[in-house]
């Protein structure tokens, strides 16, 4: 059987090819030379340079510090993802019932989205500096012996309280734009059926608000695990104990600190294949449960 | 194609006068003040004579200006100088080839070079295992112990304590006087590094490092041990405060005057001049009567300036020319009173004795005089490769400590197995 041709025109390529070239030149050309890279043992400068199969692998992911930086990054990522997500939700929902001066409150909800993450971390460092920090003053004040500079846990509860509010605006901003989506006339439907606006909000809204949640899912995923390196940098610096380093902060920190091209090439093809793992999985098991 | 070359006739015509000069790239690691008065050396240099130019910038921090300087010369874009710091030596001197020895350079370039004229305790740091000047030292700063005169004549105190012993003996009225007795802002320089040196241990197998990139730490000894649990003991008494890993941090403290005495930088005497609103002094570091009965001196921290290799003639010998002018005694004394590094040849040192420096600011000597005090097997510097990721490890292991997460004994085995894997991946990189 003969398949039936059809004459191609060039012109959609043409149009595609500039995002192709981008992705090419941005993303491919740099993923190839890490994997290239990952297998290398060379000193910073090049001149020496000999191919080692896996030991660039096998030196950083048995590594005790390379180790402790992945379930910091899981458990951080988990949290953030979830936080900043379920507040930005909660407040998304309040914000949408406001009738009186709604702008103006969403307006303030939105603000912080124009933050960049090294800048909010810079005012989280100051809040919880000890000397002058008031964030570190009430947290001691209200009687937790706070100290996120020896305590793993309270150095956690730092770069994950800055990391949410960083990310909640920007959830807010897609969830309202969501809820507002969400056609009146279905809802006031489900009035008649049930009184209740908790039960309304899970068997209705949070349905239909699905494709939105899912896509915010996988962005801050990636927030989490990339974006919030500039918050780690400028508060704890992986610090203490090495109980805050996530594992790109630990590519930053061998890569660009140590000179050690190897062993970080090897840790960001490690973390390539990580995200890509959870993207795959978020596609292939969450998004079928999603309507749009 | 005629507007082009009009053009370019154009740049050619007005980049003429200019064209005449080389342009020496110099990349640095000094922000702020510090990076003022890099400026005007180089505005100095560049009006002393007309062969070249000298074109500083600014790379960021110490890390930055490495990684910059190693991604340059990958791509071929390489300064003909770049700053590297103590914990960089390694990296980059092991590097064959990616350096031209400044002794070599100058030698050559520069009516020769004598290696008598460095002060001791700098000459070594930055040189080969036979003595052989890599790099020049630059900004040399050394560990000293800063105190706040009101406070310590508030406890009762009249001088700083020049023994561990004897800060254990002041620190209980300083608490009582309501203060917290120490802090500290760089644990491995300080605490482990200068420790060594101060008491002439050894801190790495292979000559500490020099002979070899094939070596192994020595930090996990009973001197190192016992001291750290002191530490420990110390802030557990409240005695020692802790304020982050941040050199500021902590500098902060002492600024604020939550704390009596802080160990800091001899480089940090410029800005501390600055920003204490109270009578300070400067002392030597401490160190242990218990392990050493005269104590050893420390040795420099801070950065070197390392000539690239791989650049055309012309432009190193306006390298060497740089060199020389950087230090001569002039411009070596100018440095030094303006940043608080200390002069590195003997020459600058005495111009400033000469000039009546150190009867104006007495201490402003403390750090070259820490550095001339004798020298030992061990006082010389140390050579470790990957020693940002040991340093690293370092400190990961002493906030273990003070947290209690674990104790003394387990934190420096942790440490030690850390930092020779480290050191055994550095020595196969080099091979």
């Amino acid at each position: 059987m003969k398949r039936v041709q059809f004459e191609h025109s060039p012109i959609p390529y043409l149009f595609v090819a500039p995002q192709i070239i981008i992705i090419v030149i941005f993303f491919l050309w740099p993923a190839a030379q890490a994997v290239y890279q990952s297998f290398l043992l060379e000193d910073a400068f090049g001149l020496s340079s000999q191919f080692v199969w896996f030991r660039n692998y096998s030196d950083t992911i048995f590594s005790s510090a390379w180790l402790q930086a992945f379930g910091f990054t899981i458990i951080f990522s988990t949290l953030v993802t979830f936080l900043s997500l379920g507040i930005a939700l909660l407040l998304a929902v309040k914000a949408n019932e406001v009738i009186q001066g709604a702008s103006t409150y969403k307006t303030l909800l939105m603000w912080a989205y124009a933050i960049a993450p090294p800048v909010a971390g810079l005012m989280g460092n100051l809040m919880f500096n000890p000397l002058i920090g008031d964030l570190y003053g009430f947290m001691n004040a209200v009687g937790f012996d706070f100290d996120h500079k020896l305590d793993p846990y309270d150095a956690g509860f730092v770069v994950i309280l800055i990391s949410v509010w960083k990310q909640v605006s920007v959830n807010f901003i897609f969830f309202l734009s969501g809820l507002q989506g969400i056609p009146k006339s279905v809802n006031e439907a489900a009035m008649m059926d049930c009184n209740s606006s908790t039960r309304r909000f899970w068997t209705i809204t949070f349905p239909l608000l699905a494709p939105t949640t899912f896509f915010l899912m996988v962005i801050n995923i990636t927030y989490a695990f990339f974006e919030t390196f500039g918050i780690i940098d400028t508060t704890t610096q992986g610090a203490p104990g090495g109980a805050t380093t996530t594992l790109v902060f630990k590519v930053f920190q061998d890569g660009f600190r140590g000179a050690d091209i190897g062993g970080s090439s090897a840790q960001s093809v490690v973390l390539m294949l990580l995200v890509l793992v959870l993207t795959v999985i978020q596609f292939r098991f969450i998004e079928k449960k999603v309507h749009y | 194609m005629k507007l082009f070359t009009l053009v370019t006739a154009g740049i050619m015509t007005v980049a003429a006068p200019v064209a005449a000069q080389t342009d020496i790239q110099f990349w640095h690691a000094m922000g702020g003040r510090l990076g003022e008065v890099v400026e005007e050396i180089a505005t100095k240099y560049n009006a002393s004579q007309d062969t070249y130019n000298l074109v500083p910038t600014y790379k960021g921090g110490y890390e930055d200006t490495m990684t910059a300087g190693i991604a340059a010369f990958r791509a071929k874009q390489q300064p003909n100088i770049i700053q590297i710091f103590d914990a960089g030596a390694a990296t980059i001197i092991n590097a064959k080839g990616a350096t031209i020895p400044i002794e070599d350079l100058m030698a050559e370039h520069s009516g020769g070079f004598n290696g008598e004229d460095y002060i001791e305790g700098v000459r070594y740091f930055y040189a080969d295992s036979d003595g052989k000047m890599i790099g020049m030292p630059f900004n040399s700063s050394t560990p000293l112990l800063y105190y706040n005169k009101d406070i310590l004549s508030k406890a009762g105190i009249d001088a700083p304590p020049a023994t561990w012993e004897e800060f254990e003996a002041m620190a209980p009225k300083i608490k009582e006087a309501g203060y917290q007795a120490l802090a500290q802002s760089h644990s491995p320089w300080i605490f482990s590094e200068n420790f060594h040196s101060r008491h002439n241990l050894q801190l790495a197998t292979g000559n500490n490092g020099y002979d070899s990139t094939d070596v192994k730490i020595l930090y996990n000894n009973d001197e190192m041990k016992m001291h750290w649990s002191k530490v420990k003991e110390w802030l557990d008494n409240d005695w020692y405060g802790f304020y982050g890993r941040g050199w500021g941090d902590n500098q902060d403290a002492f600024v604020q005057q939550k704390v009596a005495m802080w160990l800091g930088s001899s480089g940090s005497f410029g800005g501390l001049s600055k920003s204490a609103e109270f009578e300070f002094g400067a002392s030597y570091l401490p160190y242990w009567k218990s392990i050493i009965e005269e104590p050893k001196g420390t040795f420099i921290g801070g950065a070197a300036l390392f000539a690239m290799a791989g650049k055309p003639d012309e432009e190193n010998k306006g390298v060497a020319d740089f060199m020389a002018f950087l230090t001569s005694p002039e411009m070596q004394y100018f440095w030094h009173k303006e940043t608080g590094y200390v002069p590195i040849t003997n020459a600058a040192y005495d111009l400033a004795k000469s000039d009546g420096y150190y009867e104006s600011t007495p201490d402003a000597e403390v750090g070259i005089l820490q550095l001339s005090q004798p020298g030992g097997e061990w006082t010389k510097g140390y050579r470790l490769g990957f020693y940002v990721q040991i340093r690293e490890a370092m400190y990961k292991q002493y906030d273990n400590i003070f947290s209690g997460a674990s104790t003394v004994d387990a934190a420096f085995d942790a440490m030690e197995e850390e930092s020779n894997a480290l050191l055994e991946r550095f020595d196969a990189s080099m091979n």
